[in-house]
């Protein structure tokens, strides 16, 4: 049992080594790097279909997927034109899923918030540590059956889901067996972080070191804890509303069928009663990490510590009462949507209290340019101009026009594919000195910086007036109209690409040179409890508990 | 009249109503609010005197479909596109390009004044409690200054005319301003299949036909074989619904500022009101299979004499190529 090993003092002894050590493992640091190597793999899949989907869309016309779909299935002639345009939609929807639930999740909450909660509060390991095993080995399944769904009969007769990361029905209940596979993968990854949120909740609320009190708690660990609130409320759900469309599908309920009484717009309601806090859950650890990047490299305490722990829980509250602004054109009614219009707005108070805190934090700070600092510097921009576009899409009478076109597309990848995964590099680099015991190469590791900054911007900032030009989402083809962006876009790609490159460069680098970084190499700034340890922190820490003034 | 002025000016021209003008606030009763969105209003004046052509976002525009090289809106031919592109184009895109602006002026600052080397140690402070209030309430106004418009906007787009009530347009604080719309003359209503479009004349004993993309057509993707034809300054209602075994489309027009899904077993509403004739094209907007971006719209405003011709021959025997033949013979 854990707790008998953490208490016999012999580190190295009696623990599983091999293969044993991973599979078996109920150790915090070792879940949290499967998290994190499962977060890369996850994210090189979900990168690999975005980079079919721009190829594809550089030039007008269908370039490449009736050939794919004639290389991956086998249809020919027509039949892999009409095989193509679905395997696009199948390509636009395994995205979205693998980017959300395989890469951005588990890579924050799983990889990071595994390795650092018990390090920043003192505790030796997660409250349920058999418990954040089987939280970890369900995700594997969990891909694979999304992965499946790609290859067996979907909607027309054609392989896989194309129905979106949505799963609206009725279309995505023509997608039979792939949406079942589908449902069974959320079902899976939906457990898996339920089973992550109660273990993360007890851990935080019952192992911080003595007189670690919630408002002395690392905004890292607050930030966690909310969101893993948010997981808590709206998993189950999306548990319940993906059921249901699965009774639909193979047991002849209805539902969301309107045929037999139901309503496809109820799906909508508790989709994105789960969907909107789930982008909550997506940022939330964002923003922890980019509190203590910036307070660390200005060399200078958090500015409105309770401020920016009470805007992430306004942040988490009111994301879950204003769902219904993904659904402005579905007829709902004038004072429905006044209401949602009001309430999305409000969301903007608390981000511009969590932007211009951090901009505080370095006003009068010594900063330091270090990796994790320009990409938490590069986070707060562009997070900014992801919110700003938010501001714009609430209003329900500018949503009319961009509802579904690619300004909502731009809208969301700012604040998450620039927003997240920003953070995610922020705190890869940031800890990882502490995780590896190596420091990384910050030549190296800057160019990935300027490469994905330069690149991602390239691919969604002209996606802006795509969607204001009137480009819907989801298109395999376009009007030729719409050419001249989308090729800057695809241009985009191949930047952020090599960025990607140059960014596994770094992480076999790192391992090759071996320059240790030593217990703490970002100096005073760095305050929090992690850095007090070795790197890498011995397999069980805090044998005598730290005791906070 | 706010729609005389030519659809190819730049943005200031259209914007400068709204923010010159100081009375604009008057119909706004909460004394508060008055004060906040008059200085509001001011700045914002100011600011467009002082940085002309930020953004020239219809320089490239047209009504009724996209151009290359694009970045704002399709042009308007209709009183609801003009309140949302006065809107956007307005205060909304002011508002978020300064925010961005200082946002980044805020960065650039901490990190030429504060990087290490300047400043090499560093303060110790941690709150202030006056920025702290002002950036809780600051926001707050800007976000009271942008309801209001954007409450207007909304709830033009979700009023069916009546004859009686007026739409704000382009004039965006002042409704009293704007035009009053007659009620709808015409229904006509959409269904989305999997992937077309059928249009039924819902006063014209439901006479109806499908229209499909065409093929080798341009503009590409954007043509179809039979057209929605209408009447020029004419209100028309559209009703908008999906075959009840099929999946959810939607109905938009970008020129015309609408966009309403198209969901199996619901029937939903819209209007629209076009003061010029042409092509308007618009495309499904909701994800509905393999052919989704292959069942485009197209909405063909004409003279009020030409659509009742055309609405005559294809009542004759539902023939939707007799109709378009008899169209194109009156040109």
């Amino acid at each position: 049992m854990a707790h008998a090993e953490a208490a016999d003092h012999h580190a190295g002894h009696g623990h599983p080594t091999g293969w044993r050590r991973y599979v078996y493992s109920t150790n915090h640091k070792d879940i949290g790097t499967m998290y994190l190597v499962f977060a890369i793999v996850g994210g090189v899949i979900g990168g690999a279909l975005s980079g079919f989907m721009r190829w594809e869309l550089a030039e007008p016309g269908i370039q490449i997927f009736h050939g794919l779909a004639s290389m991956v299935y086998g249809f020919e002639g027509d039949a892999a034109l009409d095989a193509g345009k679905h395997m696009y939609n199948v390509f636009t929807t395994a995205h979205g899923l693998i980017m959300i639930f395989f890469m951005v999740m588990p890579a924050l909450i799983g990889g990071f918030g595994n390795w650092f909660v018990p390090l920043m509060i003192g505790a030796p390991d997660m409250a349920f540590p058999r418990m954040n095993n089987i939280s970890f080995w369900l995700l594997p399944p969990a891909i694979a059956m999304l992965v499946i769904s790609m290859f067996v009969e979907g909607t027309g007769g054609f392989p896989g889901l194309g129905g979106g990361w949505t799963i609206y029905p009725p279309l995505s209940e023509q997608g039979g067996t792939s949406t079942t596979f589908a449902i069974l993968s959320l079902h899976l990854a939906g457990a898996s972080s339920i089973l992550g949120a109660i273990n993360f909740i007890t851990t935080i609320f019952n192992m911080r070191a003595p007189g670690m009190t919630l408002h002395k708690m690392p905004l890292f660990v607050w930030s966690i804890l909310i969101t893993t609130f948010l997981i808590l409320l709206a998993m189950p759900v999306l548990a319940g509303a993906i059921t249901m469309l699965l009774t639909d599908i193979n047991f002849g309920t209805t539902f969301f069928v309107p045929e037999g009484g139901g309503d496809p717009v109820l799906f909508q309601h508790l989709f994105w009663f789960f969907g909107h806090p789930e982008v909550y859950i997506l940022i939330l650890p964002g923003f922890g990490i980019v509190s203590h990047v910036v307070s660390t490299f200005s060399r200078k305490p958090i500015f409105g510590y309770l401020g920016m722990v009470y805007a992430m829980v306004a942040i988490g509250f009111i994301g879950f009462v204003v769902w219904a602004h993904h659904m402005y054109t579905t007829g709902i009614s004038l004072n429905t949507q006044r209401y949602f219009v009001a309430a999305t707005m409000v969301i903007a108070v608390p981000t511009g209290v969590k932007i211009f805190s951090w901009i505080a934090t370095m006003w009068g700070g010594s900063i330091q340019f270090k990796t994790p600092m320009l990409w938490a510097i590069g986070f707060i921009f562009l997070f900014t101009v992801g919110g700003v576009t938010g501001v714009v899409l609430a209003n329900a009478g500018v949503d009319r026009s961009l509802h579904d076109t690619y300004y909502v597309v731009a809208h969301f990848h700012y604040v998450l594919s620039l927003g997240a995964v920003f953070a995610i590099f922020a705190a890869w680099y940031f800890w990882y000195p502490k995780m590896s015991g190596y420091m990384y190469n910050e030549l190296i590791a800057n160019t990935h910086f300027w490469l994905t900054f330069i690149g991602v911007n390239l691919v969604f900032f002209p996606q802006h007036f795509l969607g204001l030009a009137g480009m819907p989402r989801r298109y395999v083809d376009y009007p030729d109209a719409f050419a001249p962006w989308n090729m800057v876009s695809s241009i985009g790609y191949l930047v952020t690409l090599a960025g990607l490159v140059v960014f596994l460069i770094g992480l076999v680098e790192a391992f090759v040179r071996k320059r240790a970084a030593g217990d703490n190499p970002w100096g005073a700034g760095a305050t929090t409890l992690e850095w007090t340890l070795p790197s890498p922190p011995p397999f069980h820490q805090f044998d005598t508990l730290p005791v906070i003034k | 009249m706010w729609f005389s002025s030519p659809g190819n000016l730049p943005l200031f021209p259209r914007v400068v109503p709204f923010a010159g003008a100081p009375g604009n606030g008057r119909c706004l009763t909460i004394p508060g609010v008055f004060a906040v969105s008059q200085t509001l209003t001011r700045f914002a004046t100011a600011a467009l005197a002082a940085a002309p052509a930020l953004a020239p976002f219809d320089a490239l525009a047209e009504a009724g479909r996209p151009v290359p090289g694009q970045i704002g809106f399709q042009s308007s031919v209709t009183p609801i596109m003009d309140a949302t592109i006065a809107f956007h184009d307005g205060p909304l895109m002011w508002i978020i390009t300064i925010i961005v602006i200082l946002v980044m002026l805020l960065l650039v600052w901490v990190m030429v004044r504060y990087n290490s080397h300047i400043n090499p140690t560093p303060a110790r402070f941690t709150h202030n409690s006056l920025v702290e209030v002002l950036w809780t309430v600051v926001p707050i106004a800007i976000l009271i200054f942008i309801a209001i418009p954007s409450f207007g906007v909304l709830s033009d787009q979700e009023t069916m005319p009546d004859g009686t009530r007026a739409y704000l347009g382009a004039s965006l604080f002042d409704r009293a301003g704007g035009e009053v719309i007659p009620a709808p003359e015409l229904t006509v209503k959409a269904t989305g299949n999997q992937w077309y479009w059928n249009y039924e004349y819902v006063d014209s004993d439901g006479v109806n036909f499908d229209s499909n993309i065409l093929a080798g057509a341009e503009p590409r993707l954007l043509a179809v074989d039979y057209q929605l034809v209408v009447p020029v300054d004419t209100t028309v209602r559209v009703q908008v619904t999906a075959a009840p075994s099929g999946v959810i489309h939607a109905f938009a027009v970008p020129s015309f500022g609408i966009k309403i899904d198209a969901v199996p077993g619901r029937l939903s509403e819209t209007w629209f009101r076009a003061r010029k004739t042409g092509v308007y094209y618009g495309q499904c907007s909701e994800l509905c299979g393999k052919d989704h971006a292959f069942m485009p719209i197209a909405v063909r405003v004409v003279e009020r004499v030409e659509f009742e011709t055309w609405l005559a021959a294809l009542t004759v025997d539902g023939d939707p190529e007799a109709a378009k033949t008899t169209l194109a013979s009156l040109n």
